[in-house]
């Protein structure tokens, strides 16, 4: 009974009733993905499952044998940033730091989202083949990670930023 | 609070009162701040540079250590049970079925939980730091709805938190006031602040009033608020050889420790209290039952105990803003001038707390008026007791005047813009002191210029794009300069050219250690990476509180002082074969890695070679700033202009906020970054005030009925468009670096801007907060 967290593999919980969030935070010693309110309202222990955005504290650990986790400490570290954590930086998309990696990981997974031309409420044209990827799509697609500092505009121009290859190459297509 | 401490109160404001007469009346120089500090002249170094976060990286990679995030050996878990009636008594608490449940070491109740003082309150001392002063878990005595009664401590959190579920409690419940309007029939009481009674009187307001020739007489409400910090309320509380170690998230490390010292009968040194990194503060980090709960778990079961509250939990143990009634009256003549200014209301407190929501505090510097009444009533409930959260009495106070001049400027057919700088007072309205720096009339023409305010359709409900109305509005933001008394500082200068400060501050997410670093380098000559900013740990020295917007100026006076002792230790050690020789500490400052004559750049002499020739590796100074007497010879005050656009959803009542912009006039900005963060950051929070958050407290059960992130709605990235801000920077010469602090400013006069922008689009008046859907159809 095992599942893979940032490519290493980590044995599941004796205790049925440990989330996914709690596994990590507690057992695994990564307390990178937080804790904000443990029922899905707030989006800080957003972690990646296959790729795919979830919320960690309303997923048992149980649920995820056989599967692939991703954590912040699996994005990057101090020194060796993914550039999207480093956008972070220089739009100062944070400031007491606590719903950012749950933002940076709800942010990877949001960007192959609209990449795969998954549409949102405003979404114009639910039939188009692609999505670009604008303000508006970008903060509905995030607005379940709250941030109470109020460091929305830096986080939407850090995620614009670092995905803005990904809009012209979906420009140039059109 | 009772009669007595009231009256010892009233005694302390009064003593106050008078020593404040001397200080207004005192020279200027002899007042801290009566010679500008010299880094003001420093025009391209550090200081107002966009330095990203120092801290950052740990941040963006989940790497800084929040409270809950130290793992002790043998640790436990805590759950808390609460109280589900608000006054009587505990009949029955049954815990046999938790403490049999698997995993459990024990479960902590009034019975078992280790004898306590009751904490001091906040404010009734220097370094008290608790939200109120009830004894914690000593009895049976029930107080408010949520208290907590019951601690279960286990293995894991999973094994607490069903084991929770087992304890069975019965209540002989008392009759409880919780309803403001039946408390208010019994009469209310007036309401103290820091020691002064929340009153000022100037002529006869009410009778300027009847007989201006233009009025406008309004009340305005305001709900409860919540912090709401994303980070829940957590401590990993443990004892060794009788000190208590706390990892705390708190915005008052040294204030804990001395707080939690009382309680426990020990010294203050015997308290030890960190807290590297706070997710998010807003006023709400201080001390609750929590850090006491948790203390006391560890005393009773040998183990350290991590106690990281639910969001329920937080709701029902850490008391949050109470809801204000506001009455706003403004009289004037045909041209604007205000002839009568009156601002009074009603606000709940518990009689275990001193901190009634004081909303008149804004309107006692804001305008000229040939009279005023403010004037702040208080209720008595048993309820959690309220706190202090961002611009306490600002945030909400500046939503009523701020209406109100709208509603007048309307009255009057005048711009609104105008109508207010035409009551710009010369002094200080109510202290009669001089300001120390008021620029707000540049802060309205640059904010009116880069948001197009001339170009406004003046007419409500008169711009429509299809089913959407559009309105602009703005409001006058204002917070004061605070610097508390208790700073010290310690500086650390080594032969290589490095330089630490300690002090016990905190970082909650303002950029503290950046801005402070670059202050310090600016200050010592140095570059950023050989500055060293040590804080969150209540061993250092100072007793700086995170709150008030105070910790800049408290940071900033403290590291002046051990500044100038470094540098008299310096130049005692340079010696006669100095350069600097014979010069004393006002004539020379940092520069270039060394200490150089102010006016006179070429005569220097490096750090390395004083140090050096002296045989010494290091200087350690440490000092404290003088009294902030700054404060009470002069009126000091950060001001702002606020302008918003809304669009109004015919069909729906739906508002949609299109643009923001903040014009502040803060003295001088140490980082141009972090503080446009701080400023969005306010306003942002201003917004949810406006639009969205309230806390629902039901008055029959005194209960909190929407403790969850899912029920108390803050702005999310849906609902925040690009805000624009600018600001005046220039410094205020009677404040360390000429700076203030900036913290709490963007949430005032947001409410007042969005309500105002609401009723140009739609001609509605919306008086009542927040401004929901329903309101509108």
């Amino acid at each position: 009974m095992n599942l893979t967290v940032n490519g290493v593999v980590a044995a599941l919980p004796d205790d049925p009733r440990v989330s996914l969030l709690d596994l990590l935070r507690e057992q695994l010693r990564l307390p990178g993905a937080k804790k904000g309110c443990n029922q899905g309202a707030c989006g800080a222990c957003t972690v990646l499952l296959d790729g795919e955005r979830i919320l960690s504290c309303l997923t048992l650990a149980v649920q995820c044998e056989g599967r692939s986790v991703t954590t912040i400490e699996g994005v990057g570290a101090p020194g060796a940033l993914h550039p999207l954590q480093q956008a972070f930086l220089e739009h100062d998309g944070f400031q007491c730091g606590y719903c950012t990696p749950g933002q940076i990981c709800s942010a990877l997974a949001m960007a192959d989202e609209i990449r795969r031309g998954v549409p949102s409420h405003v979404t114009g044209d639910l039939t188009a083949e692609t999505i670009a990827l604008d303000r508006d799509e970008l903060r509905e697609r995030m607005s379940g990670n709250l941030c109470r500092c109020g460091a929305h505009n830096g986080i939407v121009e850090a995620i614009l930023e670092t995905f803005a290859d990904q809009t012209e190459q979906l420009e140039a297509a059109e | 609070m009772s009669l007595a401490e009231d009256a010892k109160q009233l005694v302390q404001g009064a003593m106050q009162g008078l020593m404040g007469k001397a200080v207004a009346l005192a020279p200027d120089s002899w007042i801290p701040g009566g010679k500008p500090d010299p880094l003001i002249r420093h025009q391209h170094g550090h200081i107002g540079k966009p330095v990203t976060r120092i801290d950052g990286p740990l941040k963006v990679a989940g790497a800084a250590p929040f409270a809950a995030e130290f793992p002790l050996e043998g640790m436990v878990y805590a759950a808390v049970v609460h109280s589900v009636v608000a006054r009587g008594r505990i009949a029955e608490l049954d815990v046999t079925a938790a403490e049999a449940a698997a995993g459990v070491v024990a479960v902590m109740t009034w019975r078992n939980a280790p004898r306590l003082k009751a904490p001091p309150v906040f404010l009734s001392d220097p370094k008290a730091a608790s939200g109120d002063n009830l004894p914690v878990m000593q009895d049976d005595e029930i107080h408010w709805n949520g208290q907590p009664i019951a601690l279960v401590l286990a293995e894991t959190q999973e094994q607490a938190d069903h084991a929770k579920s087992l304890v069975r409690a019965t209540y002989h419940a008392a009759p409880a006031v919780t309803d403001i309007e039946a408390a208010k029939a019994e009469g209310t009481k007036p309401g103290v602040f820091m020691g002064q009674p929340l009153h000022n009187k100037i002529g006869d307001a009410e009778e300027a009033l009847a007989a201006a020739p233009v009025a406008v007489d309004a009340t305005y409400t305001t709900p409860g608020h919540n912090h709401n910090a994303i980070e829940l309320h957590a401590v990993t509380a443990y004892w060794r050889d009788g000190t208590l170690r706390l990892h705390d998230a708190t915005q008052a490390v040294s204030h804990t420790a001395w707080t939690m010292a009382k309680m426990f009968g020990i010294d203050e040194k015997q308290v030890v209290v960190t807290s590297p990194f706070v997710g998010g503060g807003f006023g709400g980090k201080t001390l609750w039952q929590h850090q006491v709960l948790a203390a006391c778990a560890s005393q009773l079961t040998g183990r350290p105990v991590r106690l990281a509250l639910s969001r329920e939990s937080v709701y029902r143990m850490v008391g949050g803003r109470a809801p204000t009634e506001q009455r706003v009256a403004l009289g004037a003549d045909r041209d604007g001038r205000l002839k009568a200014l009156i601002h009074r209301g009603v606000t709940p407190k518990t009689a275990t707390n001193v901190m009634p929501e004081p909303f008149i505090l804004p309107t006692r510097s804001a305008y000229a008026s040939e009279t005023m009444l403010l004037d702040v009533q208080v209720v008595e409930l048993d309820m959690l007791a309220n706190t202090f959260m961002r611009a306490p009495g600002e945030s909400v106070g500046t939503f009523a005047l701020e209406s109100a001049l709208d509603e007048l400027a309307h009255a009057l057919s005048m711009d609104p813009i105008e109508l207010r700088l035409r009551n710009e007072p010369e002094k200080d309205p109510t202290l009669g002191l001089p300001f120390s720096s008021r620029h707000i009339d540049e802060a309205w023409r640059a904010g009116s210029e880069r948001f197009g305010w001339s170009r406004r359709n003046r007419t409500p409900g008169a711009t429509r794009e299809g089913e959407w109305l559009i309105g602009v509005g703005c409001a006058t933001a204002t917070y004061p300069y605070y610097r508390m008394p208790g700073g010290a500082a310690r500086l650390t200068l080594t032969r290589d050219g490095r330089a630490s400060v300690d002090i016990a501050a905190h970082e909650m997410g303002m950029g503290t250690a950046t801005a402070q670093t670059q202050v310090t380098a600016e200050r010592l000559g140095l570059p950023l990476e050989a500055v060293t900013f040590n804080y969150g740990d209540s061993t250092l020295p100072g007793l700086v509180l995170a709150g008030g917007s105070q910790q800049t100026a408290s940071i900033g006076a403290s590291v002046i002082a051990a500044h100038r002792a470094l540098v008299k230790e310096l130049l005692k050690l340079a010696g006669n074969d100095s350069v600097l020789a014979g010069l004393d500490a006002d004539e020379v400052g940092g520069h270039d890695g060394g200490l150089c004559k102010l006016d006179d750049p070429e005569r220097c002499e490096s750090y390395a070679s004083i140090l050096n020739r002296a045989g010494r590796d290091s200087v350690v100074v440490e000092a404290e700033p003088p009294m902030p007497l700054e404060t009470q010879h002069w009126s000091m005050h950060s001001h702002g202009a606020m302008f918003c656009e809304v669009r109004v959803n015919t069909v729906t009542g739906e508002v949609r906020i299109s643009r923001f912009l903040g014009s502040f006039d803060c003295g001088r900005i140490l980082n141009a970054k972090t503080a446009a963060s701080q400023f969005r950051g306010g306003i942002i929070m201003g917004l949810g005030l406006a639009l969205m958050e309230e806390t629902q407290f039901d008055p029959r059960k005194g209960r909190i009925m929407n403790p969850s992130l899912a029920e108390y709605h803050l702005p999310v990235h849906m609902d925040v468009p690009q805000i624009d801000v600018m600001w005046t920077d220039i410094p205020d010469p009677h404040a360390p670096m000429g700076a203030h602090g900036v913290g709490e400013i963007g949430i005032t006069g947001t409410g007042a801007a969005v309500a105002n922008a609401i009723f140009n689009a739609t001609g509605k008046r919306i008086r009542d907060l927040p401004i929901t859907l329903d309101k509108l159809l």
